[in-house]
């Protein structure tokens, strides 16, 4: 009771003691009256309206997340494994800044080659990150820091937080070619005039395989052609690399444009993600690395990287990364990881076929070549904004605006009732 | 092909961390690391609470968890424990759904969210931390864009706190500047306001319109009481005024490496915490999409079941006992040893660490005469010590008093 009244005494004084000058605001009104509520994220807001939608028929082909063929998430084996075997038996103890050393060398060997020579030499300053969203931040404050002058190159269309990323690290952003809305494929002439006229030294991101959101990649030789060109205008490659085994099931094809890339002697940067390939999507892991000239180098710009992580969340988190390091330091794991990612790669190009074959079916004026030509969890379907509000309105299916299908979410169960609905906004095209 | 990275220079190894590094270098079997503020057992291991094991074991064995995403403010129910945890079940600031809270990476992480956010939205970007502070408190403040100043806050003279100085320099903020508070268990020097003097800085900082952002690393862990550890930052919410909180469990849960905690703003209504919330997640998105779900399941497990958060708070009590009953040991043995010098802070700071007094001069010493690793700012971890260390730390503490100036 007294604390009350004091407190009551005390607010007073303060509203006696408050100036009228401007600039002060009174005891009343709170510091945040002026902030906006902030537009729903595009992509996450589309899970969070599949939601709370009540409607039994109701798909969700928005957020990248795999599903089965039941439409649930799935855990996969090797993961329900190693969890068993940590649970109970380590400390919790900080991870260094740079994070596990063990799930650190075991992803490099994924990117750039079980036996890379830039491994054995220790060329590569890598440490282990927040997913995949956390090394491109990570890199782009990098960036921003130690080659303060430079712009990120970012593909049309691009996953959307891409911009988010690089605009919050400062780094101005400029965009190159990249989808033709009319094949459906790679603008590739677009995209080679681009890098040409790019000033000489640009950093371009580009997406390793299975471009999200269009699904379209180039082929090798189109990969080596951009190499060069690269070569030519002395430009920084930083690939995303979020799909890594998802895309064709067979992680060393996936990773073909860096080991194009390295080959040709490029100092790369690449952005890992174990969000989808090994399913651990809220566990947070990823790696972050850039390729030096040699293992000085490494070791200084490791320290940098560790120096902009240490302000932002001291060190990576644990969990995510003793799964990591327990499937692939294990052969019989991570044997069954690759069977486990293959088996996930094939139902989404199962699904792709079938979905492409039945829009035929219906007789459908328009080409669904598209669906199976292009690859990983996303097919950029064509369709417009207003056909999606339909899709969702009328149907009850749920997708990003700018006609993105996660063929994650797409089963045999509800691949009839998609291909359907899809002909019905489309037909009169 | 040469790098563009080729100009980067080596970073100097962190202050604090780069301790642990020396220890781990060091071949001595006499060697004693009170660096990193990470709690050691009487046997001077790690420490996994009976109570998280549980709870990790309730997890892995439930078939149903999945890994999805979890979204981007974190776990709804970690959230709202958490804001009980530090606010009180019965603050009407939760009742009257003021409080926007979000899941972050321990307290780092929650800083750094809430600094960013500030940067945005709030009008002021200056920002006043205490003399002295944890040595990341200033990088996450700047490489969020705020500007750093410092207020007063320990007397070397004393070894307590410089309170004059600290409401002479509060006193000059200008109107609307940020306040960083420790709520409890002041990170290095173990010196915490009174609870009259709390009431004096609470009344300062709302006259001037100051923002209070509270550090809460340590609830539960300093005195024993979760409820006693939160009075600081309970008795500002009481009165009506906003603040930010950054909640960590890395010790009073021992979770370190899982990265758990909570940024919590508490608003003056529900509709400008919904709406602050909405814009805190557009600072996390591009920073890392969403939080870790492991270690704030294992919390939210814990907060959740009545008794296993009985058991935790047994645990917790433990943890901050054998810390209290080192300071004591510690003392008493410099008594014995009749070692110069008034020690009696010791016992009177409080949390894991103890400012030792000791300069940089008499650090170094300790470190290659004796095989003492501690921060060069005299600061030690008292939850590296143990009963059969404290002899040698007080032989170390004696030499470098009595040698070295």
């Amino acid at each position: 009771m007294a604390m009350r009244i004091r407190n009551l005494a005390s607010r007073r004084t303060m509203m006696m003691n408050s100036s009228p000058i401007s600039g002060l605001r009174s005891m009343s009104s709170s510091w945040w009256k002026n902030v906006e509520p902030a537009p729903k994220d595009p992509i996450l807001g589309v899970t969070e309206a599949f939601l709370a939608d009540p409607s039994p028929d109701k798909v969700n082909v928005g957020v990248g997340a795999y599903r089965d063929d039941n439409g649930k998430p799935v855990v996969l084996d090797c993961v329900r494994e190693a969890e068993r075997r940590i649970a109970g038996t380590s400390f919790m103890e900080y991870l260094p800044m740079g994070g596990s050393v063990k799930m650190v060398e075991e992803t490099l060997k994924l990117a750039y080659g079980d036996n890379s020579e830039f491994v054995k030499d220790k060329r590569i300053a890598a440490v282990q990150s927040l997913s995949g969203t956390g090394a491109c931040r990570l890199f782009a404050d990098f960036q921003k820091r130690f080659c303060p002058g430079s712009q990120i190159y970012i593909p049309v269309p691009t996953w959307s937080n891409h911009h988010n990323i690089w605009r919050d690290a400062q780094v101005p952003q400029k965009t190159y070619h990249y989808y033709h809305p009319e094949t459906k494929g790679l603008d590739f002439k677009g995209l080679m005039d681009d890098v040409k006229n790019a000033p000489e030294g640009s950093f371009f991101l580009l997406h390793a395989c299975a471009h999200n959101p269009t699904g379209v990649d180039p082929t090798e030789e189109q990969w080596r052609e951009i190499s060069q060109l690269f070569k030519a205008k002395n430009h920084f490659a930083f690939f995303d690399m979020a799909y890594q085994g998802f895309a064709s099931g067979d992680p060393a094809r996936d990773a073909k444009s860096i080991r194009i890339f390295l080959e040709d002697g490029h100092h790369i940067g690449i952005s890992q993600s174990y969000a989808k390939n090994m399913g651990l999507y809220g566990q947070r892991v990823g790696c972050l690395s850039v390729l030096c000239e040699n293992e000085k180098q490494a070791v200084t710009v490791k320290s940098q990287l560790q120096q902009l992580a240490r302000p932002m969340y001291s060190n990576p988190p644990l969990h995510g990364a003793q799964i990591v390091s327990t499937i692939l330091g294990d052969p019989e794991l991570k044997s069954l990881w690759l069977k486990e990612v293959k088996i996930m790669a094939d139902r989404i190009i199962g699904m792709r076929t079938t979905l492409r074959e039945s829009l035929e079916k219906l007789g459908s004026p328009l080409s669904w070549e598209h669906v199976t030509k292009q690859i990983g969890m996303f097919c950029y379907s064509g369709l417009t904004p207003e056909q999606v509000d339909r899709l969702t309105s009328e149907y009850h299916i749920y997708m990003t605006r700018n006609g993105r299908i996660s063929m994650a979410g797409v089963t045999t169960g509800n691949v009839g009732y998609l291909a359907n609905a899809i002909h019905e906004v489309t037909k009169s095209s | 092909m040469e790098s563009v990275f080729s100009n980067v220079v080596r970073a100097p190894e962190d202050p604090i961390l780069g301790v642990t590094v020396a220890y781990n270098n060091d071949p001595s079997p006499a060697k004693l690391n009170l660096g990193v503020g990470a709690y050691r057992t009487e046997e001077g291991k790690p420490l996994v609470l009976d109570v998280v094991r549980r709870a990790e074991q309730q997890l892995v064995n439930d078939p149903s968890r999945v890994k999805e995403y979890i979204p981007i403010a974190g776990l709804a129910d970690f959230n709202k424990l958490s804001a009980k945890l530090i606010l009180g079940a019965d603050s009407p600031a939760i009742q009257e759904s003021r409080v926007a809270t979000i899941q972050c990476l321990s307290g780092t992480g929650s800083l750094r969210v809430g600094a960013e956010f500030l940067k945005k939205h709030y009008h002021q970007s200056v920002i006043f931390i205490p003399k002295p502070t944890w040595g990341n408190h200033p990088k996450v403040f700047n490489l969020a864009g705020l500007s750093v100043e410092y207020y007063r806050y320990y007397d070397p003279a004393t070894r307590g706190l410089d309170f004059h100085g600290l409401l002479e320099d509060l006193g000059a903020a200008p109107s609307g500047a940020i306040v960083l508070l420790h709520a409890c268990a002041h990170n290095p020097t173990g010196v915490d306001p009174t609870s009259e003097q709390w009431e004096q800085i609470r009344q300062l900082v709302r006259s001037k319109s100051l923002l209070p952002f509270f550090d809460s690393a340590y609830q539960g862990f300093a005195s024993g009481s979760l409820d006693t550890d939160a009075h600081s930052v309970r008795t500002f919410v009481a009165d009506g005024g906003e603040c930010l909180i950054a909640q960590s469990y890395a010790k009073n849960m021992g979770l370190y490496g899982e990265r758990v905690g909570a940024l919590s703003i508490v608003c003056k209504s529900a509709d400008v915490a919904s709406k602050v919330e909405s814009q805190v997640k557009l600072v996390v998105r591009p920073m890392y999409s969403s939080p870790p779900i492991h270690g704030a399941s294992i919390v939210a497990t814990i907060l959740k079941s009545s008794d296993m958060y009985n058991d935790w708070t047994i645990e917790l009590k433990g943890m901050a006992d054998r810390i209290i009953s080192m300071r004591q040991q510690l003392f008493e043995a410099l008594q014995a040893k009749g070692t110069p010098g008034d020690w009696s802070h010791i016992i009177k700071q409080i949390g894991m660490f103890t400012f030792t007094g000791l300069n940089k001069e008499q650090v170094a010493f300790m470190t290659k005469e004796y095989h003492i690793y501690m921060t060069s700012d005299g600061r030690i971890s008292m939850a590296g010590l143990s009963s059969k260390t404290v002899p040698h730390l007080v032989e170390a503490i004696h030499a470098a008093v009595t040698r070295v100036a």
